[in-house]
């Protein structure tokens, strides 16, 4: 196993009384979209704010592509792309003009700009000033700047709050785009379909600590062993042969349709062992699966949007 | 490290953001030039100039340095509300957030403060030909190095204040608090000798009274040398103050 890109340890941030990040500890690995996500508040961007080496932790350790974030931040700096949640630039300053100036600022010889435009989709935009842009242009931009020097990692806060559905897919597509050229990602989100399509492994945050750390659906696994399938059927003989299926739950029906409840991965294959045994027609079949959403509510006893 | 790579690109590029801004513009470069002439017109021009009424009034060339002082304030006040528009709006942590170093966001705005203070200052001298008759005696590009380097010094602390406000909104307000009051204790229009010991104290150290110094002796034709301790003040204030702002300085 290599050495992961972003190790951090026990790392404590507090802003007078308030204890912000608590005792964090986490290790982000080559290649992979490592995602950080809770409710607002949570601790998310402190945490990563730390690993950028924008604040310092009261406690703890951080190491980044082996660079200690607060000793090492101006090297770590050329190594790393930043997006930061709420960031602006100035008002009047053309899309060309800040992929130039932060083109100018790096040492190592940046990615072309002009190339970067393309695939953001800015390249009719480039003479336009910063405030006439849209929301998701606006992120455009900043995904462009955090990239311009080439970076290993790239670090985006709540890149896709405020834009809307067709926007925020969009940028899914270009996060995706920036691991399959195999740089790593470490993203925050309170979105939790964002963090189950996108990331390979989440974290989840809460009050400043860490609650659990895997891939989303080993998650799900863990802590939502539920399945439900809904099927609608005639077979006057379903209901007798529905209750042999092992770790069933709960059986209910209106009328010709049936929910059924269970646990477990095998429940569902066990579904349609018992349908095809049993030869029961059915003229609709569909699985229900929980989600992160529910993972979150699991382990917090609130969903993320309270 | 001192680094100032950037530099070039931001100062350039703050220019030309500076340009854009009409209103921004307009107010700090034509209003001074246009009091200039407004004054000139009223015949406060020739009051100034004849060397006998002067010193009663104003100190010798007395218009000219209060309105270079006017011009110097208002760089300053442009200075301390960009940047903490600039803090309020998340750019300077955007910024911070590069290898882009402090001292290279506060140089960028130094020298387009400097450049801005420049060109009023040229405007001002070719449409106050007119009214203002400078003798031959009057060393207008010496004048103008002095304005530069009081300029300077007045811009630390501009840094102070953009350090400490709290939102932009109170960036003007308290930055015309700090400035405007100097002016009037700097020796300008009553003589420091003529002030209580308390406040002679004060506009010691303050380096308005050093600026006002310097400015008006080189008015007069007086020589660098003799000014020498009025630049030392400057550069002293500069310093001093730019220690503090580095100190006390909040990117967010």
């Amino acid at each position: 196993m290599t050495v992961p890109v972003i190790q951090v340890s026990g790392i404590r941030k507090t802003y007078g009384k308030l204890v912000a990040v608590d005792d964090v500890s986490l290790d982000v690995h080559d290649g992979e979209i490592f995602g950080l996500i809770g409710p607002n508040g949570a601790g998310k961007t402190t945490t990563m704010e730390c690993v950028e080496g924008i604040r310092r932790p009261d406690h703890g350790t951080i190491r980044v592509l082996g660079l200690d974030p607060v000793r090492d931040v101006y090297q770590l700096q050329e190594r790393i792309g930043v997006q930061l949640q709420q960031a602006q630039l100035q008002k009047r300053i053309k899309v060309w003009e800040a992929v130039h100036l932060w083109a100018s600022l790096y040492r190592k010889k940046p990615a072309v700009g002009n190339q970067l435009l393309e695939q953001l989709g800015l390249i009719e935009k480039r003479n336009a000033w910063f405030m006439t842009l849209s929301g998701g242009q606006k992120q455009r931009l900043f995904i462009a700047l955090a990239l311009i020097n080439d970076p290993e990692v790239v670090f985006l806060d709540e890149l896709t709050t405020g834009l809307d559905p067709q926007a925020r897919r969009a940028i899914w597509e270009l996060v995706r785009g920036i691991r399959a050229r195999g740089k790593t990602v470490f993203l925050t989100t309170h979105l939790m379909e964002e963090a189950e399509k996108l990331c390979d492994r989440v974290a989840i945050i809460e009050y400043g600590k860490i609650i659990d750390i895997d891939r989303p659906e080993r998650l799900v696994v863990r802590h939502c062993p539920e399945r439900t399938v809904l099927l609608a059927t005639t077979d006057e003989n379903a209901r007798e042969a529905f209750a042999r299926i092992p770790n069933l739950v709960s059986v209910t029906s209106d009328d010709e349709r049936i929910t059924l409840a269970g646990s477990g991965d095998a429940f569902i294959t066990d579904v349609i062992q018992c349908l095809s045994e049993n030869k029961i027609h059915v003229t609709e079949f569909r699985t229900v699966l929980p989600t992160l959403e529910d993972v979150f509510l699991r382990l917090t006893g609130h969903s993320i949007r309270d | 490290m001192l680094s100032l790579r950037g530099l070039p690109e931001l100062t350039w590029l703050e220019i030309k953001i500076f340009l854009r801004e009409p209103m921004g513009a307009l107010g700090t470069i034509f209003i001074p030039v246009l009091t200039f002439l407004i004054l000139g017109r009223m015949g406060v021009g020739r009051i100034a100039n004849a060397s006998q009424s002067v010193g009663a009034l104003f100190g010798a060339g007395g218009v000219p340095v209060l309105v270079s002082l006017l011009i110097a304030n208002s760089a300053v006040l442009s200075l301390v509300t960009i940047i903490s528009i600039y803090r309020e709006g998340g750019i300077l942590k955007r910024l911070r957030a590069t290898p882009l170093r402090p001292q290279t966001i506060l140089s960028a705005h130094v020298i387009v403060k400097l450049l801005l203070t420049a060109v009023t200052m040229t405007l001002m001298v070719l449409a106050g030909k007119r009214y203002y008759t400078a003798g031959p005696e009057v060393p207008l590009f010496s004048f103008a190095i002095a304005l530069l380097i009081a300029t300077w010094s007045i811009l630390s602390i501009g840094f102070i204040v953009a350090s400490i406000v709290p939102t932009a909104r109170f960036a003007q307000p308290v930055g015309a608090l700090v400035l405007y009051p100097m002016i009037g204790l700097s020796g300008l229009f009553v003589p420091l000798t003529s002030f209580p010991p308390g406040m002679r104290a004060v506009a010691k150290v303050l380096p308005m009274t050093y600026a006002v110094s310097l400015l008006q002796g080189i008015w007069r034709g007086e020589g660098w040398m003799a000014h020498g301790g009025d630049v030392l003040g400057l550069f002293v204030a500069f310093l001093v103050c730019t220690s503090i702002s580095a100190r006390v300085f909040r990117w967010e």
